[in-house]
């Protein structure tokens, strides 16, 4: 039998509070999780008990820190199926992204290549490669999607040919929750010579992520939405492709000798990392994923499967509710008739209910789903039935409003 | 012509005063969801007023709110220092289609440096706090309708709603601002 959800509840302090005197129901996850207790204490004891800095010091506090930051490496490359020596440390998924565009896609991105990304793309998966095109007078080809919210695989591969350098897909997209076929998409690219970059911010707390079975050649998340404090992130990068990568930002940590002319960089990741880390952060993140090894996530799967399922079919049953697209996972976007989304997230806030409304970062779906924006109601394996329940009474508000 | 996003949410005000202590989730205090979506607001939002676009424009000016992607377009025909005709086309929340909707009521016929100061007036009494009396800061009259957003002074990321129409009539009036 299942564990009882309700215990992963208990985990998260922050579903406590009282909302406008109401019940907390957190529908936003998909913005940032709420943290669990495991977490918070590991950042209070980086302040108390570890507060020196990495790899500087031979003092006790550096030590302890030092330990702690190095563990949360190890444990991300396992949580990720890669090597430690693969995981660069950033401050978030758009960082780990530029990183690459910058890195790689200076070296690798010539006049007359191409870089190929889809039409789900949150902004960050998006502008990086604009701006790399730009600069290097190369195309971006954007891959289509459907009316439900996938990619159209047949025109991903006519997009592919010897000019396409890198492909640049979500795994699991922020807006109508479709789950992208990496492998499939990753044996497309490679066959056509390019590299495969994964935007995993979404899919990396909902589905299982293995970077050798995606077969993908940068995967990059960001720790906030994986329970972990703001301001971390990651990019797993094959060893090969990172080795051969310049660095992007230098200064101090990154570099191995150094005189007044010139210094020699260190090996990847380290190469990539320049200046004192997010240290608090990055150990916070490690017990994000050390708190996610300890629960069963396999009956957290089924809980937030059920619960999607739910939510998406008690959404299209609203009335004058419009779903985006046909959500698989983790989140549901809508449209409510005659409110616009913003004005639905306020309404429902003063229910308790917090959702995003906007374009989520992801301007052009929007646009091609017909929509200037959207209402999104997003789950968390601390969110239950009455969180749902509460939404769709707080939509009853909206239509009173708005009547 | 889109403007710099970041000048819809630049204040054209002082910040208040620091808090005691930092915010918390839920003790906003107690505003009702009907107090914030007044009548009037909903009315305007339902059937704006002057929606549209003018065949002959001497101003006009585009803004965005970055926050979530509402856009006002802004109309505005002045002759001798008066404004004799004013359109505007709105892609957005109630709150940015209303207010936009109750300047152009009251802009029209006013004097370029007569809307001005209602901008500004409507700028203070936005960003006042919570609590100041309706008729505050400048106890004149002519807010009118607007008064009806004393609510969105609770909701300090909605502000910049109510308030982006105004901005966008300054940034008409002065493409410089």
């Amino acid at each position: 039998m299942d564990p009882d959800p309700a215990a992963w509840r208990r985990d998260f302090p922050a579903l406590d509070a009282a909302v406008h005197g109401r019940r907390l129901a957190y529908l936003d996850s998909a913005s940032t999780s709420l943290k669990p207790r495991a977490v918070i204490d590991a950042v209070v004891r980086v302040f108390t008990q570890q507060a020196g800095n990495v790899h500087r010091g031979v003092h006790a506090l550096s030590e302890a820190a030092t330990e702690a930051y190095d563990a949360a490496r190890d444990d991300i490359a396992r949580f990720l199926g890669g090597h430690p020596d693969e995981i660069v440390l950033t401050g978030g998924t758009t960082e780990a992204i530029n990183l690459v565009a910058h890195s790689w896609g200076r070296t690798h991105v010539g006049p007359g290549d191409a870089v190929v990304a889809t039409a789900l793309e949150h902004h960050s998966n998006l502008v990086p490669w604009q701006v790399l095109c730009a600069e290097r007078g190369a195309s971006l080809r954007i891959a289509p999607i459907d009316d439900r919210g996938r990619i159209d695989l047949a025109a991903l591969a006519g997009l592919l040919d010897e000019r396409v350098r890198l492909v640049a897909v979500s795994q699991l997209s922020n807006v109508v929750g479709t789950i992208a076929p990496i492998a499939e998409i990753a044996r497309l690219a490679h066959a056509a010579g390019a590299v495969v970059l994964v935007d995993g911010a979404q899919a990396v707390v909902h589905l299982p992520v293995d970077v050798a079975a995606l077969g993908c050649d940068f995967y990059a998340f960001s720790g906030h939405k994986l329970f972990a404090p703001t301001g971390t992130g990651v990019l797993w990068g094959r060893r090969a492709l990172l080795a051969a990568m310049p660095a992007w930002q230098t200064g101090g940590e990154m570099v191995a000798t150094v005189d007044h002319e010139r210094a020699r960089l260190r090996e990847p990741p380290h190469r990539f990392e320049a200046g004192t880390p997010n240290i608090a952060g990055v150990i916070g993140l490690g017990a994000a994923i050390r708190y996610l090894a300890g629960i069963d996530r396999a009956a957290a799967a089924r809980h937030e499967a059920r619960l999607h399922a739910r939510l998406r079919e008690a959404l299209a049953a609203a009335p004058g509710v419009r779903v985006l697209g046909e959500p698989e996972a983790g989140v549901v976007a809508f449209r409510v008739a005659g409110a616009h989304p913003h004005d639905v997230a306020t309404i429902v806030d003063r229910e308790g209910v917090a959702i995003r409304s906007g374009h989520h970062c992801a301007e052009p779906l929007h646009r091609r789903l017909g929509a200037d924006a959207s209402a999104r109601a997003s789950l968390a394996l601390y969110n239950d039935d009455a969180d749902v329940d509460a939404l769709i009474s707080a939509l009853a508000r909206v239509r009173e409003v708005f009547r | 012509m889109t403007d710099d996003p970041r000048d819809a949410t630049r204040g054209g005000v002082n910040p208040p005063a620091l808090p005691a202590e930092p915010p918390a989730g839920g003790k906003i205090g107690p505003l009702s969801i009907d107090e914030l979506y007044q009548a009037t607001i909903v009315d305007h939002d339902r059937a704006p007023r002057n929606a549209g676009a003018l065949a002959d424009p001497t101003h006009q000016a585009t803004l965005d709110n970055p926050l979530c992607g509402d856009t006002v377009t802004l109309h505005v025909r002045i002759e001798d220092g008066v404004i004799r005709d004013i359109a505007f086309d709105a892609r957005g929340c109630a709150l940015s289609r209303a207010a936009a909707s109750i300047m152009t009521t009251l802009v029209r016929g006013r004097t370029i440096d007569a809307s001005r100061d209602l901008a500004a007036a409507f700028e203070r009494f936005v960003q006042a706090a919570p609590d100041a009396a309706v008729d505050e800061p400048d106890g004149c009259e002519v807010l009118g309708e607007l008064r009806a957003f004393a609510g969105v002074r609770r909701f300090r990321s909605r502000r910049v709603c109510a308030l982006l129409g105004f901005r966008a009539l300054l940034r008409a009036l002065d493409p410089a601002t």
